[in-house]
């Protein structure tokens, strides 16, 4: 195992915190491959099924490749009754992919997502750790050509 | 008009990232007031006599919950504050978090006084990432000036803890299990929080309203806050409303106002067709029906308010409920894991025109095993906004039957 993966788990080994050591991984390695989550497992001494299993749990890690931004745009009724579609649309056709996809260059994934609690501004999207709000398709072509 | 402004009183007056300006409103003087002059069981019975409610939906019993913690045999216990508002519709907490963080420090340390626990967790959603700087900011700010740490005997450490995109886990034990770093699923109760909760100690979780409500009840005494309100609903709601409104946003009212006054005369809607309160585990209140009390006692859940117009389809909005819950369950239970996803099923029919007499007593049957067996709140409220539409709309199903 190399050495910053070595460091992660020293890192989180005492508290035993599977969940924090994993979006570390994710944060430094990307997304979490077959192969992270076995070496995890057999570094923890503890069953793959176990690291896979909350690896596989939360919306916010992922088990497949992922683009250097995520786009995460919310589908839910507040977003939905102020046309989400059309900001989906609108990505779509800029970036060349739909939802759950990455574009080849690996700059963007999309995802759609529920609620991210910005209703009173919708439609909303997350891009990383940041909210975007009172989107239309321009603002969001406009946000996405600055990233 | 029914506005009063306890829990937000603070927001849009003091400066979030300026502690000053919170003292100057009279921060902090709360927890003085409970170290100085009041034992723990005496916050704890101020609490209990002020009628707080839980206000994440759950609407339980605040000084009953905290006084089952302290009276919990241990020296370890815990204090979580539950940041994780991913209920439709709600934004609530994000809008006091964003004004107001140091508030809610206050209230932790006095309940942490309260019960006897020395560490505090807020547990903030994922999705809340952008906060966390002023979070980490003010809860800094409060021990730099000794509020966290004083009198020898009290210490207070609070530690925010992010998750990572789970609905499910606002439900307090699942909750808990994710800060313990598993799958967010919730536990078989009892045992219940009180007395093994985060890491088997004895923990409380409370709601991001429910604590703001905290200090103002220390200093303006219980009974003044058990005069407002209702019988049984003591105090302010905060409300989050959007949908077809013209004014959507974060509205405080005194508990026992009217849905109607809300929807129309605040949030300026019109042409209401049916609203739904509490989210999308809340109730369908059609319109004829709307001038309803905002209460326990009437409707009330988070205080997510979604108003949908005359063009809106039963149909499409219920369906799409039940999908929000259909992704969200965790799986760990048969009747939600297998009901949520045959009700989507069963509602994508409908929604296509291909419905059938049959899926609807199969609606009914799965909606009725669902509420009484599910292990935990997401199972057993799913079924909510079906029950209500083929109660109110039933007209609507049956046109959307083939044949």
């Amino acid at each position: 195992m190399n050495n910053a993966l070595q460091g992660i788990v020293a890192k989180h080994e005492a508290e035993r915190n599977l969940l924090s050591l994993l979006k570390e991984a994710q944060d430094k390695y990307g997304y979490l491959s077959e192969e992270l989550v076995i070496e995890l497992a057999e570094s923890l001494d503890i069953p793959v099924g176990e690291v896979y299993g909350v690896g596989s749990f939360y919306s916010f890690l992922s088990t497949k490749p992922l683009g250097q931004n995520v786009i995460r745009i919310c589908k839910s009724i507040p977003c939905y009754l102020k046309n989400y579609q059309t900001i989906v649309e609108a990505v779509e056709g800029e970036l060349g992919i739909k939802p759950g996809g990455t574009t080849k260059d690996g700059k963007f994934s999309l995802e759609l997502t529920n609620c991210i609690g910005a209703c009173d501004q919708a439609p909303a999207t997350m891009i990383n750790d940041k909210l975007y709000v009172d989107l239309t398709p321009r603002k969001i072509l406009d946000i996405l050509k600055r990233l | 008009m029914p506005e009063q402004r306890i829990v937000l009183r603070n927001c849009g007056v003091i400066d979030p990232k300026d502690i000053s300006t919170y003292l100057n409103q009279g921060g902090f003087k709360a927890l003085e007031k409970a170290l100085a002059e009041l034992s723990p069981e005496q916050v704890i019975e101020e609490i209990k006599k002020s009628g707080l409610l839980g206000r994440g939906g759950a609407g339980f019993p605040t000084g009953l919950k905290w006084q089952f913690a302290s009276e919990a045999s241990g020296e370890e216990k815990y204090v979580i504050c539950n940041a994780d508002e991913g209920e439709v519709g709600t934004f609530k907490d994000r809008y006091i978090l964003e004004r107001d963080p140091f508030s809610l420090v206050e209230a932790m340390a006095i309940a942490g006084y309260a019960i006897g626990a020395k560490k505090g967790y807020i547990y903030l959603r994922a999705e809340y990432h952008h906060l966390l700087d002023l979070l980490e900011g003010a809860i800094a700010q409060c021990g730099a000036k000794g509020f966290l740490a004083r009198q020898g005997n009290f210490e207070f450490n609070i530690e925010i803890r992010e998750g990572a995109g789970a609905y499910v886990c606002g439900e307090e034990t699942a909750l808990m299990d994710s800060i313990e770093g598993k799958r967010g699923e919730p536990r078989y109760r009892p045992p219940f929080p009180p007395s093994r909760g985060l890491w088997q100690k004895p923990t409380i979780i409370n709601n991001v309203e429910t604590l703001m409500n905290v200090p103002p009840i220390i200093l303006e005494g219980a009974d003044w806050f058990n005069r407002i309100g209702t019988e049984r609903s003591k105090g302010t709601k905060v409300f989050s409303v959007s949908g077809d409104v013209r004014a959507p946003g974060t509205y405080e009212l005194i508990m026992g106002s009217s849905l109607k006054e809300l929807v129309e005369e605040l949030a300026l809607a019109e042409k209401v067709k049916m609203v739904q309160v509490g989210g999308a585990s809340g109730r369908i209140i059609p319109y004829h029906l709307i001038d309803t009390p905002l209460a326990f006692e009437g409707v009330l859940g988070a205080g997510a308010i979604i108003v949908f117009n005359e063009n809106r389809d039963v149909i499409d909005i219920v369906r799409r409920t039940v999908e929000f819950f259909a992704e969200e369950s965790c799986g760990k239970c048969t009747p939600c894991r297998e009901g949520t996803e045959v009700m989507l099923e069963i509602l994508t029919r409908f929604w296509q025109g291909q419905g059938s007499k049959q899926d609807m007593e199969i609606l009914e049957d799965v909606a009725s095993a669902m509420m009484l067996s599910s292990l935990c709140g997401l199972g057993q409220a799913a079924p909510n906004a079906v029950v209500d539409t083929l109660q109110h709309y039933r007209s609507t199903y049956e046109s959307r039957v083939q044949g």
